[in-house]
């Protein structure tokens, strides 16, 4: 699928939700399906700054496609980041760069979110994206 | 204990001059300990500044012993009141405090505005911290003269908004009575900390003898961020 559908389908999902504790509730589900990062990568290297709890990302190359594995000591965060995965992972560094984010303003997480953690979760696409162009550069 | 607002302009104040901070310690209940601060001053200390309440913790730190001890080896004292003046009437005079602030925002009135208190005696002394429009009594190319307090401190158009919602949110909470605030509060904080108590694994920081109506906790095995988004 690519990432535009997987954001619809995203879209989709929470907007079945009537309130928030529904909508988290289901975050913290999805983050139980989150691709676990290797123990080995959660250094504080891998740390993604600017966020409140502790968020581990890797990323590697698979054929011609970024596969990302990550974890959070934080279960919304986990599900957030879970989220993001969802849509970015599995898919082309190009695909990836170029991907438009207004999923998730869409699904209302970044508004409902405070500032802090709402910059949180900017600086987790940025650094899912910084992925992406580093890896775009090896391809080349 | 200490916002970061009080900590933060004094750290950019000891880069710009040499100055050295130190800083007082804190017990295990969240409470400063006095004998340590006693110990801190010395004829070299220029400013002593701490919070009358902390937004962390909610300890009311003993400020009129600060005060004098501050007073003693002739330094001035700024206490930030932001926390504090919800919830207790200070009497700047009867502390003889040299400066004292505190935030509209932190008093149901708008953000952007706020009281900062001094003795004239320094506010005279001060320079003006911006230069412009009605902050001056005659300007020529060769020289200004400032003009008198509070005007010294009041360079181009204030906020003026702001200033009369702020007053709209004092008259607002004077009606109520801050005795009446003060009273309601601490009957809220009692039962909230007995009730937060019976739950299993949750751990309060901040039980000064001496505290307002703030709850700090943390819930063991649950990350502080989960808590938080839950309840918010």
């Amino acid at each position: 699928m690519q990432i535009k559908e997987i954001q619809e389908e995203i879209i989709d999902e929470f907007s079945m939700f009537d309130d928030w504790m529904q909508r988290y509730e289901y975050m913290i589900e999805l983050g139980k399906s989150l691709p676990l990062i290797d123990e080995a990568y959660k250094t504080d290297d891998n740390i993604i700054k600017g966020c409140q709890s502790k968020v581990w990302v890797h990323a590697e190359l698979k054929d011609d496609k970024l596969v990302f594995t990550a974890d959070s000591d934080a279960i919304i965060t986990k599900g957030i980041i879970a989220i993001l995965i969802r849509a970015f992972s599995n898919q082309k560094p190009k695909d990836i760069i170029e991907a438009e984010t207004d999923f998730i303003d869409e699904i209302g997480l970044k508004e409902h979110l405070s500032p802090t953690r709402a910059n949180g979760l900017v600086s987790m696409i940025k650094q899912l994206k910084l992925y992406a162009v580093a890896y775009q550069t090896q391809i080349k | 204990m200490e916002h970061h607002s009080n900590i933060v302009p004094w750290q950019m104040l000891c880069e710009r001059t040499g100055a050295i901070l130190k800083v007082i310690p804190m017990n295990k209940e969240g409470e400063l300990v006095m004998e340590e601060y006693a110990e801190l001053l010395s004829d070299k200390t220029k400013l002593v500044f701490c919070n009358h309440v902390s937004n962390a913790l909610g300890t009311i730190n003993p400020i009129a012993e600060i005060i004098k001890k501050a007073h003693g080896v002739g330094a001035a004292v700024l206490i930030d009141g932001a926390q504090a003046a919800p919830h207790i009437v200070a009497d700047v005079q009867a502390l003889d405090v040299d400066f004292y602030t505190c935030s509209a925002h932190k008093m149901c009135g708008p953000t952007g505005v706020g009281i900062l208190y001094g003795k004239e005696e320094w506010l005279k002394k001060l320079p003006p911290y911006q230069g412009g429009g009605e902050m001056i009594v005659e300007v020529t190319f060769e020289k200004t003269t400032y003009a008198d307090l509070p005007h010294k401190f009041e360079a181009g158009t204030p906020n003026i908004c702001g200033g009369i919602a702020f007053g709209a949110a004092l008259d607002y909470m004077h009606q109520i009575g801050f005795k009446d605030i003060a009273g309601y509060e601490a009957e809220l904080l009692d039962y909230a900390t007995q009730e937060l108590l019976k739950i299993e694994g949750l751990k309060i920081y901040g039980t000064a003898k001496n505290k307002t109506s703030v709850i700090s906790f943390n819930i063991e095995g649950i990350h502080p961020y989960d808590i938080g988004t839950i309840l918010g």
